[in-house]
């Protein structure tokens, strides 16, 4: 019903105003978007169907005025409707969404299109990790004899395993930049800066305006200060993907996202790993309990050790016959611990926004510790507090929440906004997950998180847990290691968080995830059927351990409006 | 993540402050029956005195924990306890797990707090029978936890590392700007541990000096292993000295290194593991004109040697069980009630032996064809697991090679392996003294000595040779 509904209304609202999309070969074009428009609906929940219908009206009532001041479509007063700065995964999330509202957009980009996921980041990675879990598999003689398998000594090509993640950055960059040129983005080469209230510069001296301005800059290894990086020796995630070298012994410097990732992957080819973590634990950040049972599976029995509590002041590259020298200082009392000896490091402590030349002195705007400030709908704030008109900033540069696909969303979102529909991004309903062997994921509040907001907000929570050890999938594959965790309230069957250490748990997650942004109770998702044998059970057997007070919704409305 | 509970209290007699015992000690002289009772409780030993004073100590909660973390102490000092309570949560490398007292007391003393680490068996906390002696307990606390920080990894020592540093030439001695300290990669370290190696006394051959994981394993003694999971103890310490043996002689120049494919691998392997069984040989000579004359009568039939034996083999085996058992605990006999013959075959790079299933029961032409079928199966690679390692008894003939006699290493899993050797006319003198000339052949056979005795080797030997020697019963 919904779906009908927003076709006409994509019909009647949005073709007059639209430029760009009424190029010449309009019509297949048309279909397209047709069929994406029921996602990009589907994002929202469906209780705001009446509030959609108002936004409607306001949003005509914006584009006609917008139109007016001209007397003609937007293209006299702006070169664009949209500009956006940043072509990684948030930039073409927005712009693909942006053309599909039909504004005319521009994509700035002054690098390689597709930002660090494509490049230096997630895609890359991916690729080392398929190849470090198989590696893992074929090396586990116990684990292959459990399923009367026998392998001879397995081996690998250091360049054919770099050349598979090359290879896999330069495919998806191309589709990126394939389906952004297919749709009618603009894509514009070169440094791109604000010069005042929406006009932005790119390259030597071109200038052009735009209605709305989206910062989409991203973020680069955060490399903290009395540590030389010469990209050999000394390297961040930008050189490790490259995989130019595998070390016999490497430190890790930070036990998050990427320093574990690095680990399964250089554990796998043969090095060994020291990881050096600030906190006091490995892998903060993470739920406690899945942390702790991770450390016992991807810690503990490979050739890792660790020290916590300490900071790297100093690392030297190895030159003149010395390996590389890390010193350690006592993360509190910052007293000199100990010096190491190994054959390369690696700097995973996190990633700084690149907000740098980005013009912002010019309509007053003060980073904070590099971020760009932004209010919940990502509306950029300057130095008095106020909200800047039409400039938005998403992604990394933000720093609310540095991950892809929450770029991409915070730019979907901004786009909604810009098109009339006023729309806040649901954080805490971004899923997140570490690509080990196996996979940690999560989504929403870890438990200690939720036990002291119910404190301060005064609601009871509950835990439900199931193993992997229970699901037949899990155990025919031989990996029934693994956790699910869902923190929940029972008075009303809201889902507060999940969180997934196991075989595939990136992918699991999903179930979840989109649960808290549709807003769906236990108590009814858990009458919803997995087939069998599946990974997917494993979440199905947390819902329904649940205890919730609150009854199933006597009719399924919200399942049947969410459709 | 309370998994299990279990409970360790061990029992120094504190209140007579003579030098603490521990438990490693407290077990090994003959308890005083009078005072002590010795309480086992699911494998784990428990020891009780009448002291008043008793130490909770580490337990070891699986069999490869060497050292826990105290995850939180579930009391507080001075609290009470009953018995079956449970008192501390205890991290291994596996879980978590709360360890809960089997005595009512107060806990009067925490020797080992939140978040630190004790070896298994460590004294980590004190419980007291009353409250009027947890002062004591205190007391003995104090000294308890200045004598437990004692057993923590002591100092690098400075030894053997400068005098390297300056025999070695350039690059290392460049670094050595004082003295230096050891390195060891984390692999290195972890071996160490498992294997209680001090690391402090191993000089590192690794890049920079530093200490390798092939270094503590050659300290340890044991075979570098290329897989990481470390060969079956059993294994490793009989591996020690062909370890020991092989790592010495340098490769000469121009030799080249081929690994093992699977198929070696797995033979290396069962070799290895041989080693850890008690074996003894006994040999006998054999008459075979009547089994030659048999061969060349049975042989256009499509009858071979090899199902010859088998069968005769099979038969003699029949009358003595023992020798098809099998000793697999160390502990007691597994009878098999079939008779297998497994029979080695040399493949193109490999050994295989494939089996012949109830070669006493099935008759000498099908035993043949069933061989053939076997042999070309291997040949090309596509034997069932069940066709090559269900074998309860191995014959190894190198007859057709010229050899007199040679001696067969046991399988693992089997209780005696027979070694045929070439039959050649002997002379032969009788009981009447007059000469003739007879072939012979000599069997050779090695049996796991836990199961099967001499006696034994020898009658099956006998009833083997009295078989082959009347080969009627063959083709029967």
């Amino acid at each position: 019903m919904q779906s009908a509904f927003s076709l006409s209304f994509s019909q009647s609202s949005l073709t007059p105003p639209n430029r760009p999309l009424c190029s010449s070969n309009a019509a297949p074009r048309n279909l397209r978007f047709c069929g994406l428009r029921r996602e990009a609906f589907g994002f929202s929940p469906s209780k705001q169907l009446t509030s959609c219908r108002f936004q409607i009206k306001s949003r005509r009532i914006e584009v006609s005025a917008a139109a007016s001041g001209n007397g003609a479509p937007s293209k006299k007063s702006f070169d664009y409707d949209l500009v956006i700065i940043g072509a990684g995964v948030g930039g073409h999330g927005a712009a693909l969404h942006a053309v599909e509202k039909g504004l005319k957009t521009a994509i700035i980009e002054g690098d390689v299109v597709g930002g660090t996921c494509v490049n230096r980041g997630c895609v890359p990675s991916k690729a080392l990790l398929a190849v470090s879990g198989r590696m893992r598999e074929l090396q586990n003689e116990h684990h292959m004899k459990s399923f009367g398998l026998q392998v001879s000594a397995a081996g690998y090509d250091r360049q054919g395993v770099a050349d598979h993640a090359s290879n896999l950055a330069t495919k998806i960059r191309n589709n990126l930049t394939n389906s952004m040129k297919a749709l009618g983005v603009d894509i514009l080469t070169g440094f791109g800066s604000v010069l005042g209230p929406q006009k932005v510069k790119y390259g030597k001296d071109n200038v052009i305006t735009a209605k709305d301005i989206i910062i989409a800059t991203g973020s680069v290894p955060f490399v903290p200060k009395g540590i030389e990086v010469d990209g050999k020796t000394v390297i961040t995630s930008d050189h490790a993907l490259k995989l130019e070298s595998v070390p016999d012994w490497i430190a890790i410097v930070g036990s998050g996202y990427i320093g574990l990732e690095f680990s399964d992957v250089y554990t796998a080819l043969g090095s060994e790993v020291t990881f050096i973590e600030a906190l006091d634990q490995l892998m903060p950040g993470f739920d406690p309990e899945i942390s702790k049972l991770a450390q016992r599976v991807l810690i503990n029995p490979r050739k890792i050790d660790y020290h916590t509590g300490v900071f790297a002041s100093k690392i030297t590259p190895a030159k003149d016959g010395r390996p590389v020298m890390i010193e350690l200082i006592d993360a509190k009392t910052k007293e000199h611990k100990d010096t190491l000896e190994v054959d390369a490091a690696l700097i995973a402590t996190g990633r700084a926004p690149f907000t740098n030349g980005l013009g912002l002195e010019n309509i007053n705007v003060a980073t904070q510790r590099g971020f760009i400030p932004v209010d919940e709908r990502m509306r950029v704030i300057d130095g008095n507090g106020k909200l800047v008109p039409n400039l938005y900033c998403i992604g990394d540069a933000n720093g609310k929440l540095m991950l892809a696909h929450a770029a991409s969303a915070q730019g979907i979102s901004v786009v909604e906004q810009v098109t009339g529909r006023d729309h806040v991004l649901n954080h805490l309903s971004i899923p997140a997950a570490c690509f080990t062997h196996p996979e940690i994921s999560m989504v929403g509040l870890t438990e200690p998180q939720a036990r002291e907001k119910a404190e301060k907000e005064g609601f009871k929570v509950s835990i439900a847990k199931t193993s992997f050890k229970a699901n037949t999938k899990a155990l025919a594959e031989n990996e029934g290691e693994g956790l699910a965790k869902m923190i929940y309230r029972p008075d009303n069957g809201e889902i507060l968080g999940v969180h997934i250490f196991g075989l595939h748990a990136a992918d699991l997650i999903h179930e979840a995830s989109n649960a808290i942004a549709l807003g769906t109770r236990i108590q009814d998702i858990k009458l919803a059927v997995h087939a069998h044998p599946t990974l997917s059970e494993v979440v199905d057997e947390l819902f329904k351990a649940a205890k919730v007070e609150s009854p199933a919704s006597t009719t399924p409305q919200s399942v049947k409006a969410a459709v | 993540m309370a998994v299990s509970s279990s409970s360790f209290l061990s029992t120094p007699s504190l209140s007579n402050s003579k030098s603490t015992i521990s438990f490693a000690s407290s077990v090994s002289p003959a308890p005083i029956p009078s005072l002590r009772r010795v309480v086992f409780r699911s494998q784990r030993r428990v020891m009780t005195v009448r002291s008043k004073i008793r130490e909770i100590f580490m337990p070891a909660l699986s069999s490869t924990m060497t050292e826990g973390k105290i995850v939180s102490w579930l009391k507080t000092e001075g609290e009470k306890l009953a018995k079956g309570q449970s008192v501390v949560v205890v991290e291994s490398d596996k879980a978590d797990m709360d360890v809960e007292t089997f005595y009512d007391g107060y806990l009067a003393a925490i020797v080992v707090g939140e978040g630190e680490t004790a070896p298994v068996g460590a004294a980590i906390g004190l419980l007291a029978e009353t409250e009027a002696e947890i002062e004591e307990a205190k007391n003995k606390a104090a000294s308890k936890s200045s004598a437990a920080v004692a057993p923590s990894p002591p100092p690098p020592p400075a030894t053997s590392s400068p005098a390297p540093a300056i025999a070695q030439p350039a690059p290392v001695s460049a670094v050595s700007d004082g003295p230096r300290k050891t390195v060891a990669t984390p692999y290195a370290k972890k071996l160490a541990k498992q294997h209680k190696v001090d690391i402090g006394s191993i000089a590192g051959t690794g890049p920079f000096g530093r200490i390798t994981a092939s270094d503590v394993e050659a300290a340890a003694g044991i075979a570098p292993s290329v897989a990481p999971p470390p060969p079956p103890p059993a294994a490793s310490a009989a591996a020690t000295a062909k370890a020991t043996a092989t790592s010495s002689p340098p490769l000469l120049p121009d030799s080249s290194v081929v690994p093992f494919t699977a198929m070696q691998s797995a033979v290396s392997k069962n070799m290895i593991e041989s080693l850890s069984v008690p074996t003894f040989r006994v040999g006998y000579p054999v008459n075979t004109d009547a089994l030659d004359a048999l061969y060349e009568k049975v042989k256009p039939k499509g009858v071979t040697m090899t199902a010859l034996l088998a069968k005769a083999a099979g038969m003699a085996l029949a009358q003595h069980p023992v020798v098809n058992a099998s000793c697999k605990d160390g502990k007691s006999f597994t009878y098999n009630s079939n008779i297998n013959i497994a029979v080695a075959v040399a493949i193109n790079g490999g050994l295989i032996t494939p089996v012949l299933q109830d070669a006493d029961k099935l008759d000498l032409y099908l035993l043949s064809q069933k061989w053939k079928e076997l042999v070309g199966k291997a040949r090309s690679k596509q034997l069932q697991p069940h066709e090559y390692n269900s074998g309860t008894f191995t014959l190894s003939n190198l007859g057709m090679f010229g050899v007199d006699r040679f001696d067969a290493i046991l399988p693992p899993g089997q209780g005696a392996i027979m070694a045929v050797g070439a039959s050649k006319p002997t002379v032969v003198a009788d009981k009447d003294g007059f000469f003739s000339v007879k072939n012979k052949m000599m069997v050779n056979v090695t049996a796991d000595h836990r199961i099967v005795y001499g006696a034994d080797l020898a009658a099956f030997l006998q009833t083997f040779a009295k078989i082959v020697e009347n080969p009627d019963s063959l083709t029967l």
